[in-house]
């Protein structure tokens, strides 16, 4: 009888595993026909599943500060300027054209025609200059981007725009106090998004920011928090023949591997954030293509200068020569990086490539330190960043490397671990000796990079250094207010030069980070800001 | 179970203050100035003391509000149902695999003790409890979606077809519009992630039941009903594991609880927007309403269970009785 038991249980065992099994293979049918990507008639496919690593906070582009929430907000809102397809050139947006006055103070906007909003209110002069009121009446923690990069709001002594005003239907005016040399770059960038002021009196900023209502090639559809986002195609858009692609969903997968899974099983067809590791495997894979994005980053070791020893430049100096940053980008980047020599990447107009790097030597970083009064070598603690950014795609093992550097000219650093915002809070008070950290341009200037990151008046936020230099803030001050740009330029070499001497940072690198998609994707254009536009993507 | 809530809301309100780090600049972001975030503590009322803002969040909790996030502005009220469900539907799928199969495994180790058997699931139990499931979970993917495609490998659901959420129970959901087809779908993707998670769980069950059934079958009452000719069959399932499946019980509840707050890792990894994950990424914001919030729901549906598994002891064993 107990043969007979054991006989019966695995039968069952037999029905249930084949039921499932059974479904299993029924059901792989079902998605490789969905997705199409095996069989040949994949022309059909006309939805992107985009798979990033988190959520958005918010579509409401002016509110917003985080890259997760502009990769979706660039396709649905469009700004008045828009940055070249692959770089951060200035192109017509929903201004067509524009005009600018000789003193640099007055902008004179020409509205593109036949725009509408995605709930079909028209576009013209009057929704621009509600959207910049409603901007500048905002405050700083409502509107950050707007204080960032317009110096305030209202009647604020930054604030650079004195006034917005629809000179006729399709035309728009903004007078300036004082010229601003990035003005326009600055309006390309994805927070000044023109939203439908129908939309936004109707339903308020709070539900306007989880369902927002633009200009873009896509319309928004639905929103799972920490799942998923829905756009779909904008039938009304102005642009003929755009979008190409019916629907986008953008899905949240946290991991980096677990997401280029998900990508190889096609249960998405574009993967941000990918390990510069697994680039090879993508390479050498026929159903993927690697996608890089263009740098405009970099990735530092900043020494904090109201700290012994790293008050003494020469110091600082020393520690630029003790460390070896090809091997660093040979090792941790895979070489999908360019050894940084300025705070500030190539891409960027104004970069000083006359400048020399600090070249790898022991021996002159130890005669440095020699100098200093420090050869016997000192004690500092050395700040590892506990998560990977695209500029740092491994903050331990490049703590780990620089701390062998370190031990060749006789320096002892321990490496310090801290949770992420604990981490920056306490950069931020300048606790650290030493510290990893990076940066990613918003809108490709200089300006964006030296003044935000090395200016004293940032000092607190996020010149994390305490780096203080009278020279290089009035150069930075005055670079803000130069219109000609080979002038402007001139200044932020020279800028670059202070900075370089001084060495508050030891820049380290300026990575390209990496996207990968199915082999059918076709015009897919990673964008160096990080927002992609993705009218022009189709699959083949 | 209140006083005991009620301490829990207190401890963790103390602790997710005295970590470092301000969620105003957690919100503004690194390029934040020191301007905005003195604005932007003042309206999220962080400036209050401490005792203060307990005492408001006390009032808000006695009246079923749970807050809102600082992050998304938007009510944890609202917010916190889809991703419990997520979890729910998760965690009850894993402790339904952990205990079909750690029970039965246990079981039979006991009944043919030291054979193969025995050895392979004891074997096998040990390395269920040791193995990391983050390592798991990529292996469970690289196995059984690329090389052989059989499951999905992350999400809850085909997004090319979405499920239309009604209770956020996907399973329910499919099953009440009559979408069978996407039920199927459904419960593919949860049998990696299930599975995952079910691992230790399973270990932990079948270890448990195999010594507490071992210890059972040893005793008088066991050699009586197997010398009275009793089907051996019979007696390990209904004689035996009656009275072995008490500390079982206890051990499940327990394993339950854990799944819910423990479910974070095979979220990440699989991408399933769960609870564990939710907390998670408040704790990383310093959303502390979402942090506080979250904690207390976890922590009830833990006394919950916790208090399901005492009654269900006394409707096993009727000697068990509470006064």
């Amino acid at each position: 009888m107990n043969k007979k038991t054991w006989l019966l249980f695995f039968v069952l065992l037999l029905t249930v595993s084949t039921a499932l099994f059974g479904c299993a293979s029924d059901d792989g049918e079902d998605t490789g026909g969905e997705s199409g990507n095996d069989s040949g008639e994949s022309s059909s496919q006309d939805t992107l599943i985009f798979g990033r690593g988190g959520d958005s906070v918010g579509l409401d582009p002016i509110t917003v500060t985080d890259g997760e929430s502009f990769k979706v907000t660039k396709n649905v809102f469009e700004t008045l300027i828009e940055f070249g397809r692959e770089d951060t050139e200035i192109n017509p947006g929903l201004a067509a054209e524009w005009d600018v006055s000789e003193d640099g103070l007055t902008y004179t906007f020409t509205l593109q025609e036949g725009v509408t909003f995605h709930d079909g209110e028209a576009f013209n002069a009057d929704a621009v200059v509600y959207n910049f009121e409603r901007w500048a009446s905002g405050t700083e923690d409502k509107f950050y981007y707007y204080k960032s990069m317009f110096g305030g709001f209202g009647d604020d002594e930054g604030h650079v725009i004195e006034s917005v005003t629809a000179a006729d239907d399709m035309t728009v005016e903004i007078k300036l106090k004082r010229p601003q040399a990035p003005f326009l770059k600055n309006l390309a960038m994805s927070p000044f998004g023109i939203a439908s002021p129908k939309a936004l009196d109707e339903m308020g900023d709070e539900a306007f920011n989880e369902s927002p209502v633009g200009t873009g090639p896509f319309k928004f559809v639905e929103w799972r928090r920490n799942d998923r986002i829905v756009l779909e195609k904008n039938e009304d858009y102005w642009q003929e023949g755009l979008p190409k692609l019916n629907e986008i969903i953008f899905r949240s997968i946290p991991e980096n591997s677990a997401r280029l899974n998900a990508l190889q099983s096609n249960e998405i067809d574009l993967a941000d954030g990918v390990n510069p590791s697994d680039a090879a495997m993508i390479e050498e894979n026929a159903d993927l293509q690697l996608f890089e994005r263009p740098s405009m980053n970099v990735g530092y070791l900043g020494l904090t200068t109201t700290r012994e020893p790293f008050d003494d430049p020469k110091v600082r100096q020393a520690m630029n020569h003790a460390i070896d940053r090809q091997s660093i980008v040979d090792a941790f980047f895979e070489g999908r990086a360019e050894v940084a020599k300025n705070a500030m990447p190539p891409v960027i107009a104004g970069y000083n490539d006359d400048i020399e790097g600090y070249e790898y030597d022991p021996e002159k970083a130890k005669q440095l330190l020699e100098e200093a009064g420090l050869g016997d070598g000192f004690e500092m603690d050395l700040w590892a960043m506990p998560v990977p950014r695209p500029y740092m795609p491994d903050g331990q093992k490049v703590a780990e490397a620089i701390q062998n550097n370190l031990a060749d000219v006789g320096i002892t650093a321990e490496i310090v671990n801290y949770e992420w915002a604990t981490y920056l809070e306490k950069a931020r008070m300048g606790e650290a000796d030493a510290f990893l950290l990076g940066w990613t341009g918003d809108n490709g200037d200089a300006d964006n990079f030296l003044y935000v990151l090395l200016d004293q008046d940032n000092i607190g936020s996020n010149n994390y250094t305490y780096y203080e230099n009278q020279e290089l803030h009035d150069l930075l001050i005055e670079a803000q207010s130069e219109v000609d740009e080979d002038a402007r330029s001139q200044l932020y070499m020279e800028a670059q030069e202070i900075i370089h001497e001084d060495a508050p940072w030891v820049p380290l690198a300026h990575s390209t980070p990496l996207m990968a998609g199915s082999s059918t994707l076709k015009d897919f254009v990673a964008h160096p800001t990080g927002s992609d536009n993705l009218m022009d993507v189709y699959f083949e | 179970m209140i006083p005991v809530l009620l301490g829990m809301t207190f401890i963790v309100f103390l602790i997710i203050r005295a970590i470092p780090g301000d969620p105003a600049i957690v919100i503004l972001g690194q390029q934040a100035t020191k301007e905005a975030v003195a604005a932007l503590r003042e309206t999220l009322g962080l400036n209050n003391p401490w005792y203060i803002q307990y005492f408001e969040y006390l009032k808000n909790l006695a009246t079923g509000d749970l807050g809102n996030s600082l992050r998304t502005r938007t009510p944890v009220n609202e917010e916190i149902w889809p991703y419990l469900a997520a979890t729910f539907e998760l965690s009850l799928f894993a402790i339904v695999i952990a205990v079909f199969i750690g029970v039965n495994a246990g079981i039979i180790s006991a009944w043919f003790q030291n054979s193969w058997f025995d050895y392979a699931a004891m074997i096998l139990a040990l390395v269920g409890v040791s193995i990391p499931i983050f390592w798991l979970g990529l292996m469970m993917q690289y196995q059984f979606s690329l090389q052989w495609d059989w499951f999905p490998t992350t999400g809850r659901e085909n997004v090319r077809d979405p499920v239309n959420a009604i209770t956020n129970l996907y399973i329910l959901d499919t099953i009440i519009q009559g979408r069978f087809d996407q039920t199927l779908v459904v419960l593919r993707h949860l049998v990696m992630p299930g599975v995952a998670l079910a691992t230790i769980p399973m270990a932990i069950i079948a270890r448990m039941t195999r010594s507490s059934m071992l210890e059972v079958m040893k005793s008088d009452y066991i050699r009586t009903a197997r010398a009275k000719g009793e089907k051996m069959f019979w007696v390990v399932y209904k004689h035996s594991l009656k009275n072995a499946v008490i500390p079982v019980l206890t051990v499940i509840g327990l394993q339950t609880g854990l799944l819910l707050g423990g479910a974070i890792l095979t979220e990440t990894i699989f991408g399933l927007p769960g609870i564990g994950r939710y907390i998670y990424e408040a704790i990383s914001s310093r959303d502390y309403p979402v942090i506080q919030s979250g904690i207390l729901v976890v922590a009830f549906i833990f006394v919950m269970i916790n208090l399901i598994v005492d009654i269900l002891y006394s409707i096993i064993d009727p000697r068990i009785r509470y006064s």
